[in-house]
């Protein structure tokens, strides 16, 4: 256990803009920072919903994609050197006798914090389920909604539907092991890379695989086997065998495990106070768009401020014996040199 | 001006509507069941609707960046567009519009 056990200041969970410069607040107090997302990089929203949209109102910037905006954070915060555990989820986080937190992961580690950041915008990305009555039963078992070991699809009927690079890249690494394989899609455009669309193109003329214009319908199968996937096509239902079926839908939001933390709660949005930004369980801090108090706005300047004063009050629960005393960037040369910037 | 929107459970709501709102926005603040994550960045299709096929001709038709986010959902017809880019004007007054199910709040795995 020790091996996976991580004893830090401060957990923030979710790396998107408000969670990374909240590192950039607490490391100016010398708080050690580990980040947590669900993501396989920093950025959150910005990354994952909108890396090439401009955003027009960050103070200073009069336009900045969302991807610059996470590099130039990621460059501020580089000096305070945090550190990232993507690709993981927080499952539990338990209050300890002596006030400090035990996080666990879905990829199990043990975090050991006094301070924990929830700053995780919307919740967990996760994939967007497609809307087809009663998949569920059938979701682990055989649809999959990520390939995690291509052994389960190996001499099965596949069907893969969707018309991004998920879906095309997953075609053309499945195809030379299924014993069948379709990919699905509503439109004869792709938005995936033009390689992978010519070669799955190559593949269709070979007869290697088949494809399909149109969507799901309905699922038939029982005890959580499929056994059919049925289309709804121009030329009406059209049920193709299949014994596996990878949707790719892309990703959405979803509040997650957050919810069983114990926390108080508005319509999925974590209760705080405007003075620490602190939740119902003190240690706890929510910032950025997860969280809700009188007049909440959810803009990443918002986030920014909340990361500012929260840094403070986590300041507080580490170093409790410690005089604060409050510093600008510009004159503080002690601030300067943890910026590595002083001359 | 009002546009008339009908839920996932087939209930007819009529919404108030301002001029240059954008229509994903007025389903929102009345509270229906409609996700919009992306908050009307044509970067998500959580806003996603069936326009009446009365009014398909006033909507017009979606651009080509709004066709491949239509891409991300599993129930696209004929008549679906993202609410959040079809704007509020005069000319919209009365239209009719269907939440697709796909625009769901809770439409993610596990």
């Amino acid at each position: 256990m020790s091996g996976n056990e991580i004893v830090t200041d401060v957990v923030v969970i979710g790396a998107g803009p408000c969670g990374l410069f909240a590192a950039f607040e607490l490391g100016l107090l010398d708080l050690k920072c580990h980040f947590i997302d669900i993501l396989d990089r920093p950025g959150g929203q910005c990354a994952e919903l909108y890396p090439e949209k401009p955003i027009y109102d960050i103070p200073g910037f009069p336009v900045v994609t969302g991807q610059q905006l996470t590099d130039n954070l990621m460059a501020q915060i580089a000096p305070f050197s945090p550190e990232f555990h993507f690709n993981r989820m927080v499952t539990t986080i338990e209050k300890q006798a002596d006030g400090s937190f035990r996080l666990a992961t879905d990829a199990e580690e043990v975090f050991l914090t006094k301070v924990v950041v929830i700053a995780a915008g919307g919740g967990s990305f996760q994939p967007k389920r497609p809307p087809v009555d009663g998949i569920e039963a059938y979701e682990n078992k055989s649809v999959f909604y990520s390939v995690r070991k291509m052994d389960d699809f190996r001499d099965q009927d596949v069907v893969i539907v969707g018309g991004g690079d998920s879906a095309l890249d997953w075609t053309l690494n499945l195809e030379p092991i299924t014993r069948s394989l379709t990919l699905v899609h509503r439109r004869d455009a792709f938005k995936a890379a033009p390689a992978s669309v010519n070669k799955m193109r190559e593949l269709v003329v070979d007869g290697k695989i088949n494809f399909q214009l149109g969507q799901i319908g309905r699922l038939e199968g029982e005890d959580g086997q499929l056994n059919h996937v049925h289309l709804a096509t121009d030329a009406g239902d059209l049920a193709i065998p299949a014994t596996r079926l990878l949707p790719f839908f892309g990703l959405t939001m979803k509040l997650g495990p957050v919810a069983d933390w114990g926390l108080e709660l508005n319509d999925n949005t974590i209760v705080v106070d405007t003075e620490k930004f602190e939740t119902s369980v003190p240690g706890i801090f929510a910032i950025g768009d997860i969280n809700w108090y009188p007049g909440k706005l959810k803009l990443i300047l918002s986030g920014f401020h909340e990361a500012a004063l929260m840094a403070q009050a986590a300041k507080k629960i580490v170093s409790p014996d410690e005089r604060v005393v409050f510093q600008y960037t510009t004159s503080s040369t002690k601030l300067q040199k943890k910026l590595g910037v002083a001359g | 001006m009002k546009i008339i929107v009908t839920d996932q459970e087939g209930t007819e709501h009529e919404l108030e509507g301002l001029e240059g709102w954008r229509v994903m926005e007025v389903i929102r603040d009345w509270g229906l069941n409609i996700k919009a994550e992306c908050g009307g960045g044509l970067s998500c299709a959580t806003c996603h609707v069936y326009v009446d096929k009365d009014w398909l001709d006033v909507v017009g038709a979606p651009s080509d960046e709004e066709e491949d986010m239509l891409d991300s959902v599993g129930d696209v017809r004929s008549n679906s567009r993202l609410s959040c880019q079809i704007l509020m004007s005069d000319a919209l007054d009365g239209l009719r519009l269907t939440l697709a199910r796909s625009a769901a709040k809770d439409d993610a795995v596990a």
